[in-house]
């Protein structure tokens, strides 16, 4: 089970790829997908990497990611 | 009703304070300085905002934002001073804020000088700034009436949701009559505004805004304001009559014109010649009901201003050609005498 | 429309959309910094429990549909008079926390005399700067905090200063005042900054809630519209380019 996970809201996602390149653990990389108003939005290409530090949902300028961490990992932060 | 002798600007301040005005906001200029400094002295101790803003732009935006958060709220100027507000004056008439804003008008266009004038009826009649909008426009001619007519202001912006202008100018301003004023108003009477940004708190938000992208939402928002403005013509028109029953001239005058042109009639009636006046006293919305239910059965319709024919435009669209309409003006801040204008009624009524 | 996503099992959210903010999407274009400030400011009324006594101003410009985002009342100003709008609710209603949210063409050239005499005053208003050096509504002029040899629209051969006058460091001229409390230049094109940004945007917040007075957040942003450049190349071209000659960090703090 991957320590962080990013639920990206496809909708809102502009495909900037300010989040790619912010990751620290290159997790995120743009899809070929494309959302409905035509942006290539972005997904966790390598899930295993992310630590759910929240970097991505941080420098994310159209509020489109939610970060989760692994609940064992928030305690063992806290 | 006791009465106190006051001049105009000071009898409008203190009008406006009865009123429940919460929030004054000017910038200083000729000859309405009375007004600002009486506000200054008065409105503070009676748990007012008194602000001296850095421009007529700023000092409008204020009143703007006032308006938004729900109080009674008031500028004033002159000329000038007002042709830079009409940005603002633009905005919250799109934004249907209620507000007073008072133009104690000088000579023009320019600077102009400082000497009663009436050159700036196109300017607060149709509209000013930029867009479809209209102002609810009272113009006093005496200084108890300017007092009286400051409590209308406000009630009629409240009630409509359309700012509300005093047009007077230097004459009415500086002069001294004894006024009743009115008794304050009870805050409670104020009508709620439940659309002001006060917090969204309880309730969903609240936008005040002047704007919409969309062809189709702007043109509804339009439409708004111009039922608004069907229903202030059907309600609100407001004039005097002098001797109009027997006329055969009939004199239109407003404001310090229209209080020379109640001489004119009187001095006109001792010769013996049938003068009658009608003195607008809501510029907007314009007794045209009224002037041209007159037309039809005076010689003709002098209109007499202390401009070049600007409230003229109007008296003709009122006349529609049913009997002459000759025009009589001054300019540049000269006013004429009671004798002058005589002499120019003697051209048309015998 | 975003749909409410259930939280996967065995995970805990750690970060998630302010409740400031309304369902509405951004209108501003991709990459651009604006969206990373527009959240902050409701990060800040979100964590100060503000929202139900908040009134925004906003804009004319990039952030003209910000009465939107948010959730908190709001006032649409003239382009400029956001400071003046601002006083005249403030001055109204002290009790409410006002804000305004406004770009370096609003605040810096048009709206200059207001912006200053409102910090003169120390009106008691929190101002939030967003300064990417161009007019990017109107598509792409010079602005008064164009660089020099910037290329705008208005400048296709770069911005001359003797020809077009130099940037206008609007910042450093409030913080000569002696009304304002709080004067800041800040940016966010990376996490640490945007942790800094943050951070200045509360302490403007709060300096109202306290009474202290004008505090204004100038940040660096972006338009990579109109700089012709990606979302990543106009963050580095802020952190290497526009912050050397806009320096960060505190230009008065009164404390």
């Amino acid at each position: 089970m991957p320590k962080g996970l990013v639920i990206v809201d496809k909708e809102r996602c502009k495909g900037c790829g300010l989040c790619v390149e912010a990751c620290p653990f290159g997790v995120l990389d743009l899809s070929s997908e494309y959302n409905s108003s035509g942006y290539r939005v972005v997904y966790m290409a390598r899930p295993d990497k992310c630590t759910g530090c929240a970097v991505c949902a941080n420098v994310c300028p159209d509020v489109a990611l939610e970060v989760y961490r692994e609940e064992s990992s928030v305690k063992g932060a806290a | 009703m006791k009465r106190v002798l006051m001049r105009g600007n000071e009898a409008i301040a203190e009008a406006a304070i009865r009123s429940g005005l919460k929030c004054y906001f000017c910038y200083p200029i000729t000859p309405q300085g009375e007004l600002v400094e009486y506000m200054a002295r008065e409105l503070p101790k009676r748990g007012g905002v008194f602000l001296q803003a850095e421009s007529e732009v700023a000092a409008i935006n204020m009143v703007y934002g006032a308006a938004a958060a729900g109080v009674r709220t008031m500028t004033s100027s002159s000329s000038p001073g007002i042709s830079l507000k009409q940005e603002g004056i633009s905005y919250i008439a799109m934004a249907r804020l209620p507000c007073v804003i008072v133009n104690m008008m000088r000579g023009g266009p320019g600077l102009g000088n400082i000497a009663p004038a009436q050159g700036d009826y196109f300017q607060a009649t149709k509209g000013g700034g930029h867009g479809d909008y209209r102002l609810i426009v009272l113009a006093p001619s005496s200084v108890p009436e300017a007092a009286e007519l400051v409590g209308l202001a406000f009630d009629l912006s409240d009630r409509y949701r359309v700012p509300a202008m005093i047009l007077a100018d230097g004459m009415i301003g500086q002069m001294m009559e004894p006024v009743a004023l009115p008794e304050p108003v009870d805050p409670a009477e104020i009508p709620p505004r439940p659309w002001a940004v006060t917090g969204a708190k309880g309730r969903p938000k609240n936008v005040i805004s002047s704007f919409d992208l969309e062809p189709e939402g702007l043109r509804r928002m339009n439409l708004v304001l111009q039922e608004t403005y069907r229903e202030i013509e059907r309600n609100e028109v407001r004039w005097e009559e002098v001797e109009t029953e027997d006329a055969e001239l009939l004199l239109v005058a407003y404001g310090t014109m229209g209080r020379i042109a109640k001489t004119v009639v009187r001095l006109a009636r001792e010769e013996g010649l049938p003068v009658g006046l009608l003195r607008p006293i809501t510029l907007w919305p314009f007794p045209y009901g009224p002037i041209r239910a007159l037309a039809e059965r005076v010689k003709a319709v002098l209109t007499v201003e202390l401009s070049a024919g600007q409230m003229w435009e109007d008296v003709r669209l009122a006349v529609e050609g049913r009997t002459e309409t000759p025009f009589y003006g001054e300019l540049g801040g000269v006013v004429p005498s009671p004798g002058r204008i005589l002499e120019e009624v003697r051209r048309y009524v015998r | 429309m975003s749909v409410e996503l259930a939280i996967p099992r065995g995970y805990t959210r750690v970060f998630s959309r302010p409740a400031a903010l309304s369902e509405a999407g951004f209108t501003y274009c991709p990459g651009c910094h604006h969206g990373i400030i527009t959240r902050l400011v409701a990060e800040a009324i979100d964590e100060l429990g503000i929202l139900e006594r908040t009134v925004g101003i906003a804009p004319v410009g990039c952030a003209v549909f910000l009465d939107r985002f948010f959730n908190c009342d709001f006032v649409q100003a003239a382009h400029g008079r956001a400071c003046a709008v601002a006083t005249g609710i403030k001055r109204a209603r002290p009790d409410l926390v006002v804000f305004t949210y406004q770009g370096d063409g609003d605040l810096a050239a048009i709206g200059t005399a207001e912006t200053v005499h409102a910090a003169n005053r120390g009106e008691n208003i929190t101002v939030i700067f967003v300064n990417n050096g161009i007019y990017g509504m109107t598509g792409g002029e010079m602005a008064p905090t164009t660089l020099p040899g910037q290329r705008t629209v208005t400048t296709p051969r770069g911005r001359e200063p003797r020809s077009h006058g130099y940037p206008l460091k609007i910042s450093e001229m409030l913080a000569q005042l002696d009304g304002p409390a709080y004067i800041t230049r800040q940016a966010v094109f990376d996490y640490p900054h945007i942790v800094k940004a943050k951070r200045a945007i509360l302490k403007a917040f709060r300096n109202q809630l306290e009474g202290k007075g004008f505090s204004l957040v100038e940040i660096l942003s972006t338009c990579p519209t109109n700089w012709r450049m990606s979302p990543v190349e106009a963050g580095r071209w802020v952190a290497e380019e526009v912050s050397r000659f806009y320096p960060l960090g505190d230009l008065k703090d009164t404390g």
